[in-house]
């Protein structure tokens, strides 16, 4: 029965409907799966197979009923992001200790109202700060993938959303729930091979999700398939009267965009995409997918973003502001962990430094830096402009196209330790995905190719404010032309 | 009304100016919390009016209020100030046990409410005349109330209780219009009737529910005026800000004092340091609270999880058709309904609840003497003895029964003093007390008669000089009231004194 976990959401949702296992049968898989393989990958900081296999028993007596809904029975993995009523989440930093919420966020309340089935949390960077699942007070998770030729290092996932994008690539969930801020979706997507969107920012509601940049942060999946991805996007949005950013909007059928003709669709390739240093398998990847794309009817079109030079920068005034503030609560008064020092400073500061990581200080200490008077006018008001004048190069350039093709990463996946003594070459795994998050626009990575040493690379595609569509049929197109069905070796 | 006479203390060097704009925290009446559905009623047991945006769990966002807003428009109107189409709301952030998220949310840039005016009556006092002025209004904004720290329960440890976590509060901060103690608290007393009249704000001081800051500066005689004339806010020297003061007397006596304490340190030769300072009310001193240097820098940066508020024009058109009658119509209707003076007229509209005492008392009843007894007798003797009008011994109806007897004759004005004196003495009504003590006027002209004739037998001298002095006449009308004590109509007195004595 081990086969189960090797099946897409869409092809479990069918098996299910049809009788070939029940969901008892398929959570079950997954449990013996997880146990099995968490150890080496260490994905999943906390595992709830009885409460997995309570739902799943739930989920078969509502299907024998014939009253089956969207995900009905379809087991998930959460990011240890997303507040779930009673089960551990600390978005894997120190300084949440045990904390358990009374509570369910949005998104995870929306998957259970559709079915789903919750296998447990998944690791992350701490706070969701981070490319390499490396800043978790849970250690690191494993990359599936390992290079060809021998070279065993362990591969980081990307980050933050690590957890999932392992996850999802070793089968040990039909797919994730995972959140981006800067590229946190898209970036372990691309390096697990796997299919991660971010959608339009509003999509999806942000109540239960432990903040990081709140006017960054968007819920998405990462899953097996374009397809998989749509089915869960569309059962994780919604309009959420309890987050005011959330937008009045309705969910499409985005399943149904998969496998639609993309002939005649404007597609722009953004030259300041193209970085120095690049690798060279990156830049023959992205043209490859120029080629999949017009050989499938779309017209490419040379588009220009001058701005994109600014983004990164500008992302890392912004989002460390932001956290700077969305941290603050974590005073070690209420809950979680708490350092008890000799006076309320003392508690503070021993608090503060205790359960937070390093990196989570670093960016506290940035943002508190940039909002300081004196340096408000220089750092985060500009950085606010830039990021508008972001969104003008993107809203002038959808006027003459409908989506973007750009690469998802500069890099495959990489090896532990090989960025982590430098932050800025570890933020350059953002320079393609931050834009979109300054933006608030959709955009989904989808794995195109392997890598000389035999590692998945991914293409991004970016569509208009609230367009995932195009995101889902462009992005079937690649996959389609792709043809990507390598997948790791089970080494764990 | 008389002039505005600018209040001066004298120092060693000479005569200093105070100058003051206030801060005024008003919270705004609302059952639910300004970002959560928590309630706000006062009394209940420490954190239970808490919810999960309130004590700040992860993940939990805050959602705008639309009762909290409407309140505050209607607040704006209420000061005649121009309500701002666009604001937005900033985080001010500052870590504090009982703020739990590490900010509070509070408009900073972009406020619901910008520049206004209203105006103040001032009452008589300390000898002055009464007289009116125009203050300004920077501005106003909605905020969130912080928890309550409370350190007295336990030697070691701090209590926080967040009930008041979140609670909406306007802050309406004021140009620096003001120049004396007693105009500061006047002011106060203002804007206190306005929202109380607007039900924007229960205005309950003691439950801190409407609270001041005072900035307060000294300069020497013309600094005032230069800086109206210039904007140029150096001539108005530096200020201390004295934070949190929750009645009228402590506002007074805190400006009183940080007024001789800065004028003592620039006459010494010495600068006044800009500060926080606490008013202590058990000392009646101000002291420091936090230096310039010690001053947080809050960091203060757009609400990245709330989306500006944009309010249209119609709904604004619609709260002002439903605002109700404010102190300052109050008090012209009062001058025209009733004919009072616009002093008398200001001082029985200040405030709702004289107004309607007021109101009550002169219902059926000659409105000026309803006026008078209001203002004069009963707000002085409450004046006098430091009570709130809840306080008064006399109630609407017993004044009105007072009133009733010195119209219907049963007593005279002047009787009626005493009977009032009574009154507050017994919390009998006058009906009563006028039986039981036997005040009644002796209106029977028979036995006023008797007196008059028994006088003027005893006086004959007098009797004649009135013949040909009749101003005189007087003289007689006070014998005639004494030996009846008190109790003769005066009016009878008189008739028939004229006619007995051809005058």
């Amino acid at each position: 029965m081990t086969d189960l976990t090797q099946l897409t959401l869409a092809a479990a949702l069918d098996g299910l409907e049809e009788g070939a296992f029940s969901s008892v049968e398929l959570t079950q898989a997954f449990v013996d799966q997880i146990s099995k393989a968490n150890p080496s990958l260490n994905a999943y900081v906390v595992e709830t197979p009885e409460r997995a296999l309570d739902m799943a028993k739930a989920s078969d007596e509502r299907r024998a009923k014939g009253e089956a809904l969207a995900l009905d029975g379809a087991p998930l993995g959460i990011k240890d992001l997303y507040c779930t009523k009673g089960v551990r989440t600390t978005a894997c930093s120190g300084i949440l200790g045990e904390f358990t919420p009374t509570y369910e966020s949005t998104v995870t309340q929306n998957l259970w109202d559709a079915g789903a089935v919750m296998l447990g949390k998944l690791n992350m960077d701490e706070f969701a700060m981070g490319s390499s699942n490396e800043t978790s007070r849970f250690g690191p998770v494993a990359n599936p993938w390992r290079r060809s030729g021998g070279d065993n290092a362990m591969l980081t996932p990307g980050g933050s959303s690590g957890g999932s994008a392992s996850a999802v690539a070793a089968d040990l969930c039909l797919a994730a729930t995972a959140s981006d801020t800067g590229g946190s979706i898209r970036q372990p997507a691309a390096f697990t091979g796997t299919v991660g969107i971010k959608p339009t920012y509003g999509r999806a509601s942000r109540y239960g999700m432990v903040a990081f940049a709140s006017s960054l942060d968007q819920a998405g999946p990462i899953a097996k398939s374009v397809e998989d991805s749509a089915i869960m996007l569309e059962a994780m949005c919604s309009h959420d009267p309890k987050d005011s950013t959330s937008l009045p909007v309705e969910t499409p059928d985005w399943r149904s965009e998969v496998g639609k003709p993309i002939k005649g669709m404007r597609i722009g390739v953004p030259k300041e995409y193209r970085l120095d240093g690049m690798p060279d398998e990156i830049e023959t990847l992205w043209q490859q997918g120029v080629e999949w794309l017009r050989a499938q009817g779309a017209e490419i079109v040379d588009v220009s973003l001058p701005h994109t030079k600014y983004a990164l920068p500008a992302y890392y005034i912004v989002a460390p502001a932001e956290a700077s503030s969305n941290l603050a609560r974590y005073d070690g008064m209420r809950y979680g962990a708490r350092v008890p020092g000799d006076n309320l400073t003392a508690t503070y500061e021993g608090t503060r430094a205790g359960g937070f990581g390093a990196e989570v200080q670093r960016r506290l200490m940035i943002g508190t830096y940039v909002l300081s008077s004196g340096y408000y006018d220089a750092y985060y008001l500009r950085a606010q402009k830039v990021r508008t004048k972001i969104l003008q190069d993107f809203e002038r350039v959808f006027e003459e196209v409908d989506a973007l093709l750009t690469p998802a990463t500069p890099s495959a996946a990489f090896a532990y330790g090989e960025k982590s003594d430098d932050p800025v070459a570890m933020y350059l795994n953002d320079v393609f995905t931050v834009t979109a998050n300054l933006a608030g626009l959709p955009g989904i990575a989808v794995p195109a190719a392997l890598d000389k040493q035999g590692l998945p690379l991914g293409l991004q595609v970016i569509g208009k404010a609230l367009d995932e569509a195009a995101c889902f049929r462009v992005g079937a197109a690649i996959e389609e032309a792709a043809g990507f069905t390598a997948r790791p070796e089970a080494w764990w | 009304m008389t002039e505005r006479t600018p209040y001066l203390i004298s120092g060693d060097t000479g005569d200093w100016e105070v100058v003051m704009g206030l801060e005024v925290h008003a919270q705004v009446a609302s059952s639910a919390k300004l970002f959560s559905g928590a309630s706000t009623e006062f009394g209940a047991d420490p954190n239970c009016n808490v919810s999960l945006v309130d004590a700040a769990m992860p993940g939990m966002l805050p959602v705008i209020n639309r009762k909290c807003v409407e309140q505050a428009v209607r607040t704006g109107l209420g000061l005649n100030a121009e309500i701002n189409l666009f604001s937005r709301f900033d985080r001010k952030n500052y870590f504090y046990p009982d703020l739990p998220q590490g900010y509070q949310i509070s408009q900073f840039a972009h406020p619901i409410v910008g520049e206004g005016e209203i105006e103040v009556d001032v009452e008589p006092a300390h000898g002055d005349p009464a007289y009116s002025f125009t203050v300004g209004i920077e501005r106003l904004h909605l905020e969130q109330d912080a928890g309550k720290s409370i350190h007295d329960m336990d030697p070691d440890s701090t209590y926080v209780d967040l009930n008041r976590s979140g609670v909406a509060l306007m802050e309406i901060v004021s140009k620096p219009h003001i120049r004396s103690p007693y105009e500061a608290a006047s002011y106060v007393k203002k804007l206190k009737s306005i929202v109380v009249a607007l039900g924007t704000c229960d205005g309950d001081m003691e439950k801190g529910n409407l609270r001041a800051d005072v900035n307060v500066s000294v300069c020497k005689p013309g600094g005032y005026d230069k800086f109206r004339e210039t904007g140029d806010f150096g001539h108005l020297g530096i200020r201390c800000e004295i934070k949190n003061m929750n009645s009228f007397r402590f506002i007074q006596q805190a400006i009183e004092y940080e007024a001789r304490r800065q004028i003592a340190i620039l006459e010494d030769g010495g600068s006044v340091d800009q500060e926080t300072r606490l008013f202590d009310t058990v000392k009646g001193e101000t002291r420091s609270m936090r230096s310039k240097e010690d001053a947080h820098d809050y960091r203060y940066f757009p609400d990245p999880d709330l989306l500006p508020l944009e309010i249209d024009q119609t709904w604004i058109d619609e709260i002002k058709a439903d605002l109700p009658e404010l102190p300052d119509e109050k008090r012209a209707r009062f001058e025209s309904e009733y004919k009072l003076s616009r002093y008398d007229a200001g001082v029985l509209s200040s405030d709702a609840e004289k107004a309607e005492f007021f109101e009550a008392v002169a219902k059926g009843r000659d409105p000026k003497l309803s006026a008078n007894w209001v203002s004069q007798e009963l707000f002085g003797y409450l004046n006098k003895n430091d009570l709130e009008l809840v306080e008064t011994p006399v109630s609407a109806a017993q004044l009105g029964g007072l009133i009733d007897l010195i119209s219907d004759d049963t007593i005279s004005g002047k009787i009626a003093k005493d009977v009032f004196a009574k009154m507050i003495e017994s919390g009998d009504d006058a009906g009563v007390i006028v039986e039981r003590e036997g005040l009644k006027q002796v209106t029977d002209t028979g036995a006023i008669e008797a007196i008059v004739d028994e006088i003027i037998a005893a006086n004959p001298e007098q009797a004649a000089g009135v013949r040909e002095k009749p101003k005189a006449i007087g003289w007689f009308v006070g014998q005639v009231m004494k030996a009846s004590g008190g109790k003769a109509n005066p009016g009878a007195v008189n008739k028939i004194l004229r006619e007995k004595l051809g005058a």
